[in-house]
């Protein structure tokens, strides 16, 4: 292997605190943030199954509600809870900040972040904003009711809004107010760390789509959380401080008339969070593309279709990702002219979108498919971003959106699409760096069993929820018992609710085989799946500095697989020209 | 497709992923770990600049705002702005005049003649959070406070957020001042540039906000 010093050799801390809690290393604030999204997701998937339950038997007695029955202001603080600690915790987490942060210096050649100190802080940061949001379940009046959006004038009032709307709802402001301090500090670091450290030979044409990925995702963040802290703090004014940003005059609630408050707009809130929300909506799910690109070229043993295209598609959607932000907002009002603009802008995203797509079947295509279970996941992604996707255009059209914008249509798109399609992306992740990261292969036999349960799972639970939708079923609804026309789809929810159980219970199977193989699984030798690109030329799991002071030199772009002419079929990124053809 | 062997074996040399930048070596704060790699100066100029592009995406919303809510109430009353302002902007534009002028100094290694000019800039820059605050008393007084109009709930929200930044623009110029460049990663010249760029574009944003506060009141 040609390498050239590096030059700042460093080792590696010692003592506890500073080697796995005040960690400078990337790759265990990586970890951090996997640990910490994957405490927030089993956290979020009870909160959904005591959803569930309440849906299918609302009389059922649960043991944390003070009477015995669950009010439905207690149903609305878990929904609350479950998006914003999914969208936030898991999803943003996970794939960008957990596999990026392990993986995206290791690949571009890099010792570290730029900044290791920022780097520690930014995850330190969310970690005080699980905390504080969390913490809103234990004061007075429980966890907010007002959604993952917060939506004003609900989550403006203060407790006179409900339960969950004084103190809990203030919590929830400014945790995810700290969240975009730490996402913001985040995405410095990626960006720059992309930008200026990569190693020789590592120009643009030659990083892994994954790495492109999660620049994309990175400057999305960058322009992103820095509108919704804005907005944070407009809210957390209106709350604690008496001005009438979003809150509006004439209000009464309750009987009780508000007088403090007049001219404020609740749309204003609708419009900032939305221009964060919809790039938000990329930022779950770009890393996932990126890693199903990576994973589908490996697997087909197969260059990935189209690079170039999946470049640009990557890109265009990131910029459109700005422009649409009003498509969640047809029903608020606005002017039939700017849907329209809105509309045209959304449907536009399914260019770059099916460009993808097409390139993902290009590459596995003639391919010499082998499947893993990473590559299950893979395709489980690719043909839920597909799913999912779809039923975007419907809702993409105002005049369809107005009948299904409130019902459980949008549930099942959202869900299917930046929900399990991320999740599907993080378990691809998971199980193709898994050796990488701990040295030991995950069991595949288990893997497998935990994919198919949890493929058949996601679509039983959310392909039905269309129908609901369709049939007017709105979203939110804690009781349907008392609903007439919601009687006859009681049996959709009984069978939604049963799929949900044996889905969540299935993840106990991934648990077992992540601790399991993590203790006892078998060795994993450097480059376990004969990849190509960096992190497979290094120990598994990579020395302290990846490269243990000598940084490679790339000759070639990412995917070379089944190159002809050559001995393997791939070629290794680092492998110098010399070396292509003979046995390695 | 898959490429021949041989096509891209010339192109070694990445644009800025080149690697070929000198680390600055040492250690990241002085602190237990042994520290981290060097990293290419030029890597402090790039977060600078990303790092701005997020504060300005932050007080862009903050903006639009200001723009929407006026637009939209019709409780906008306009308060008297205060006279202090005019000169805490002056005091401002001349603080991005020192900087230059320090900057030169360091430029022509006048250690002395730099860390005086720096010091009047660090001077004038808490020079003009006093007169900021000064501003708010003034408001204060005149019974105009954080809740009374939405007009003043802008500026107050802009001034602090601004307020802020600028403080932290502070602690850098500080930082700068007395960083002891032996044990740093950083050089003095990539920070002082870092910090001057950062200055510049606060200054910029409180004329920008100026204007939008002055005329949009």
């Amino acid at each position: 292997m040609v390498t050239h010093d590096s030059g700042g050799h460093h080792h590696p801390p010692s003592g506890f605190i500073r080697k796995y809690i005040f960690s400078l290393d990337h790759k265990v604030i990586g970890l951090q943030y996997y640990f910490l999204a994957l405490f927030s997701v089993f956290l979020g998937m009870a909160l959904s199954m005591l959803m569930r339950i309440h849906l299918v038997w609302p009389n059922l007695k649960l043991p944390f509600t003070p009477g015995g029955l669950m009010t439905p202001e207690q149903y609305l603080a878990l929904m609350t809870m479950h998006g914003s600690i999914m969208v936030f915790m898991v999803l943003t987490t996970a794939p960008q900040s957990g596999f990026g942060n392990y993986i995206l210096p290791i690949q571009i050649g890099a010792e570290d972040m730029a900044f290791p100190v920022l780097n520690m802080l930014s995850f330190w940061t969310t970690f005080v904003s699980l905390v504080v949001v969390v913490s809103a379940f234990f004061v007075t009046g429980g966890a907010p009711i007002s959604g993952w959006t917060a939506y004003p004038p609900l989550s403006a009032l203060g407790q006179i809004a409900g339960p969950g709307q004084g103190a809990g709802q203030t919590l929830w402001v400014i945790g995810v107010a700290i969240f975009c301090i730490g996402s913001l500090l985040g995405a410095l670091n990626f960006i720059t760390t992309t930008v200026d450290l990569r190693a020789k030979g590592m120009t643009l044409g030659r990083m892994p789509l994954t790495v492109w990925a999660w620049l994309v995702t990175a400057i999305l963040g960058l322009l992103a959380f820095g509108v919704l802290l804005a907005a944070c703090l407009l809210l957390l004014l209106d709350r604690i401080a008496g001005t009438s940003f979003f809150i509006p005059g004439g209000l009464v609630v309750t009987d009780t008339p508000i007088v403090s408050h007049t001219g404020g707009s609740p749309l204003l809130w609708q419009h900032l969070f939305w221009f964060f929300g919809h790039p938000e909506v990329y930022i779950a799910i770009l890393p996932g593309m990126g890693v199903a690109s990576h994973v589908l070229s490996t697997f087909s043993r197969k260059p990935v279709f189209g690079y170039k295209a999946m470049v640009g598609a990557l890109g265009a959607i990131g910029f459109l990702g700005f422009c649409v932000w009003g498509h969640h907002m047809f029903i608020s009002g606005m002017s039939p002219y700017s849907a329209f603009a809105f509309s045209l802008l959304t449907m536009t995203i399914g260019v770059p979108s099916a460009i993808k797509t097409f390139n993902w079947l290009g590459t596995l295509w003639g391919g010499s498919i082998h499947f893993t279970t990473s590559m299950m996941f893979g395709l489980g992604f690719v043909s839920l971003f597909v799913t999912g996707g779809l039923s975007g255009l419907f809702l993409a059209q105002p005049s369809i959106d107005l009948y299904l914008h409130d019902t459980y249509f949008v549930v099942a798109h959202f869900h299917l699409i930046m929900g399990v399609a991320a999740i599907f992306g993080i378990f691809a992740a998971t199980y193709f760096w898994f050796p990488k990261m701990f040295g030991r292969m995950l069991n595949e036999t288990i893997g497998k069993i935990h994919f198919w349960f949890t493929f058949i799972g996601v679509y039983s639970i959310f392909m039905p929820m269309h129908f609901l939708g369709l049939a007017g079923h709105p979203r939110r609804y804690a009781d349907t018992t008392g609903v007439n026309f919601l009687g006859p789809l009681h049996p959709v929810h009984y069978f939604i609710t049963m799929a949900a159980m044996i889905t969540i219970t299935a993840q106990l199977i991934f648990l077992f085989n992540f601790f399991y193989s993590m203790k006892a699984g078998q060795k994993a030798s450097e480059n376990p799946w004969n990849a190509t690109t960096l992190e497979w030329s290094i120990p598994s799991p990579p020395p302290f500095d990846n490269f243990a002071g000598h940084i490679p030199v790339v000759y070639r772009g990412p995917y070379e697989f089944s190159v002809p002419g050559a001995t393997d079929d791939y070629i290794p990124q680092h492998l110098t020209p010399e070396k292509v053809g003979k046995a390695h | 497709m898959p490429g021949t062997i041989t096509d891209e074996i010339e192109i070694i040399d990445a644009g800025r992923g080149g690697g070929t930048d000198v680390p600055a070596g040492g250690d990241d704060e002085g602190e237990g770990s042994g520290g981290s790699p060097g990293i290419p100066q030029r890597a402090y100029f790039t977060v600078i600049q990303l790092g701005l592009a997020g504060i300005i995406m932050f007080f862009m919303a903050l903006t639009s705002s200001f723009l929407v809510r006026k637009g939209l109430g019709n409780d906008w009353v306009a308060f008297n702005f205060p006279r202090i302002l005019w000169l805490n902007t002056l005091i401002l534009l001349a603080s991005s005049i020192t900087i230059q002028i320090a900057r030169r100094h360091l430029r022509g290694d006048e250690k002395v003649a730099f860390k005086q000019w720096w010091s009047v800039t660090t001077g004038l820059g808490i020079l003009f959070l006093a007169g900021q605050f000064i501003a708010w008393r003034q408001l204060a007084g005149q019974g105009v406070f954080l809740v009374t109009n939405p007009s003043s709930s802008f500026f107050y929200v802009l001034t602090a957020a601004h307020g802020l930044h600028l403080f932290g623009g502070i602690l850098a110029l500080l930082y700068v001042s007395y960083r002891n460049w032996q044990r740093s990663r950083i050089s003095q010249a990539t920070a002082t540039d870092v910090a001057s760029i950062y200055w510049h574009c606060m200054d910029g944003l409180w004329i920008f906000l100026f204007a939008l506060l002055y005329l949009g009141r």
